[in-house]
């Protein structure tokens, strides 16, 4: 009898999702397989024409895809050992401690592109606060201007803005840990340190590796920081692959090589985060 | 040693809390300059280092015709998008959830497991692949630069996140309560609505909670596929960037912008602490 009821309760969510995406990919995938651009507006068909183009002669796209994979793999291992320090920190006996987890979640609920704003005026390099206070010590980088500063302006953004969503899910994981082996250990008369090693840590492992993964699907997306703080500049030092499919389709009106663009990079994306799992899982649980 | 850690720990926690406040002090203060105070030098204190002005306030209640930046529109307009998309995403993936937690499905190889991960991987999905089929898409059905278009938009970027937390969830709440519902003589429908759902409101907060911060804070869609008609909050401040730099009206609306979201760190730290949401987040 069960049997008719369970679609009634999943189809409604099944088939809107898929009723909204179904048409987008299609049409990507059709796209990526035309010359649509701004002088010959229509779905023709040009074969492979734009893979041969993207495989062989762009590099442009290859360096940003490369940048974006640097870029996100820091950030990620940024954010989950400040978020695992955090999280520790404020885990059980420290004074305040509600007011710092509030302080150490706020900057998850504000909203990315509006926040980088600021940011912007704070990494100013004349009216900004922070050249301000560099140059008593004789300092004053140029953040946002210089190539190899411009990729750190955007960790130190994409860190403050999304380390709190690491800390949250692995401070939920830690006070849903059971308290027996704690016990144990604690009775052993283990350190601090060796507790962490060998309970807290491989207790930690499924709920990290799933924080990890999700923060970087999150990752591979930064598009909203670069977008206000950089604009992928100075030159492409900051460009990321979104921002360059971004460019070529919505800037260029290259919609067909945008689409082609958009499709081998989905691709690419779906198959290293499976890798990265697998490897992941591997790696921090060891049986 | 243990002295020594605690020293470490405090020294830490306090570094980073105020690496987290700094961007906001600093457009608090900012908000209140003037074009004299932002572009002379670098200024701090209100009263100390410059004369306070209410400027940058002002401007955002005043409509465009009279130099203000009217964020009071794009306000409401952002209030109303992330509700409707958020209670829409909310209801299917609650339902979807809870057939994917309690009954099995099968067809061919594809099981419960693979749905859900259907579901979860729509997160996977670059804005950038979906911006330019939905651009072109919605100029075809007349939807673009319109609040439904982006309603429509929204529940794809939403859904997922509802039924992650949602099948974790429903996995927590004790089956034997269905069973027990269905024996007393409910329906499956009324046993889902008179007794699982009452049991489950933890964990539709979170999940309100969380659509609400990512339909709040989503900037790309709503730049992509509004222009004039409709504008949402974050894409009303960005484009206040790139005039010529009005710093004070920035930060103001910058402010007023987040604020309302903060109040959502609060409710989130309560869960937490009272152990509620490590059951719906894992």
């Amino acid at each position: 009898m069960n049997f008719k009821h369970k679609f009634v309760f999943l189809f409604p969510g099944l088939f809107v999702l898929i009723g909204i995406l179904i048409f987008p990919v299609i049409f990507t995938i059709r796209l990526s397989f035309s010359g649509w651009n701004s002088y010959t507006p229509e779905m023709n068909f040009i074969g492979i024409t734009n893979y041969i183009r993207l495989f062989t002669d762009d590099p442009r796209f290859w360096e940003s895809f490369f940048r974006l994979s640097f870029l996100s793999v820091t950030t990620v291992i940024l954010q989950y050992v400040i978020g695992f320090s955090l999280a520790l920190m404020v885990w059980r006996d420290i004074k305040f401690k509600r007011f710092f987890r509030v302080m150490f979640l706020i900057p998850m609920m504000t909203t990315p592109v509006i926040m980088t704003v600021i940011w912007r005026t704070f990494f100013h390099e004349s009216l900004g606060p922070l050249n301000d206070i560099l140059g008593f010590f004789g300092l004053g980088p140029k953040w946002l201007s210089d190539p190899a500063t411009a990729k750190i302006t955007v960790i130190i953004v994409e860190v403050w803005q999304w380390t709190p969503f690491m800390f949250l899910l692995l401070l939920a994981g830690l006070l849903s840990l059971p308290k027996e082996p704690f016990l144990a250990a604690a009775i052993d008369g283990a350190s601090a340190f060796r507790k962490f090693v060998y309970v807290t840590f491989p207790l930690m492992a499924p709920i990290s590796i799933g924080a990890i993964i999700i923060r970087l699907i999150e990752a591979s997306k930064i598009m909203d920081t670069v977008f206000v703080l950089t604009s992928g500049g100075p030159g492409t030092a900051t460009e990321t692959s979104s921002f360059y499919i971004y460019i070529k389709g919505l800037r260029e009106f290259q919609m067909g090589y945008a689409a082609t663009l958009s499709f081998t990079y989905l691709v690419i994306m779906i198959i290293s985060l499976t890798i990265i799992a697998k490897v992941l899982t591997k790696l921090m649980i060891k049986e | 040693m243990y002295k020594f850690y605690t020293i470490l720990k405090y020294s830490f926690v306090t570094l980073w809390t105020m690496f987290v406040v700094a961007p906001f002090l600093w457009a608090l203060s900012t908000s209140f300059k003037d074009f004299q105070s932002v572009n002379s030098k670098v200024t701090y204190i209100p009263w100390v280092d410059y004369q306070p002005s209410l400027e940058g306030w002002k401007v955002l209640i005043k409509s465009p015709a009279k130099g203000g930046v009217d964020i009071v529109e794009p306000y409401f307009n952002s209030i109303f998008v992330t509700c409707t998309a958020s209670l829409i995403s909310i209801c299917l993936g609650t339902l979807a959830a809870y057939a994917l937690s309690r009954f099995t499905f099968k067809a061919g190889f594809v099981k419960n497991n693979d749905i859900t991960f259907f579901f979860i991987s729509q997160r996977i999905m670059p804005p950038i692949v979906l911006s330019i089929p939905f651009f072109i898409f919605l100029s075809t059905i007349g939807l673009l630069d319109s609040l439904i278009g982006l309603v429509v938009v929204y529940i794809v970027l939403l859904m997922p996140i509802a039924v992650w937390i949602m099948v974790d969830f429903f996995n927590r709440v004790p089956k034997e309560l269905d069973e027990t519902a269905l024996i007393d003589g409910c329906n499956p429908y009324q046993a889902f609505y008179k007794v699982v759902l009452p049991n489950s409101i933890p964990g539709l907060i979170v999940a309100g909670m969380f659509c609400i911060i990512f339909g709040w804070i989503d900037f790309f869609f709503a730049f992509i596929l509004t222009f004039t008609e409709v504008q949402l909050l974050p894409v009303k401040v960005v484009a206040l960037n790139s005039s010529v730099t009005p710093w004070w009206s920035l930060s103001a609306s910058a402010l007023v912008s987040v604020a309302p979201l903060i109040i959502v760190a609060f409710v989130v730290e309560r869960f937490l602490s009272k152990g509620n949401l490590s059951g719906a987040l894992k």
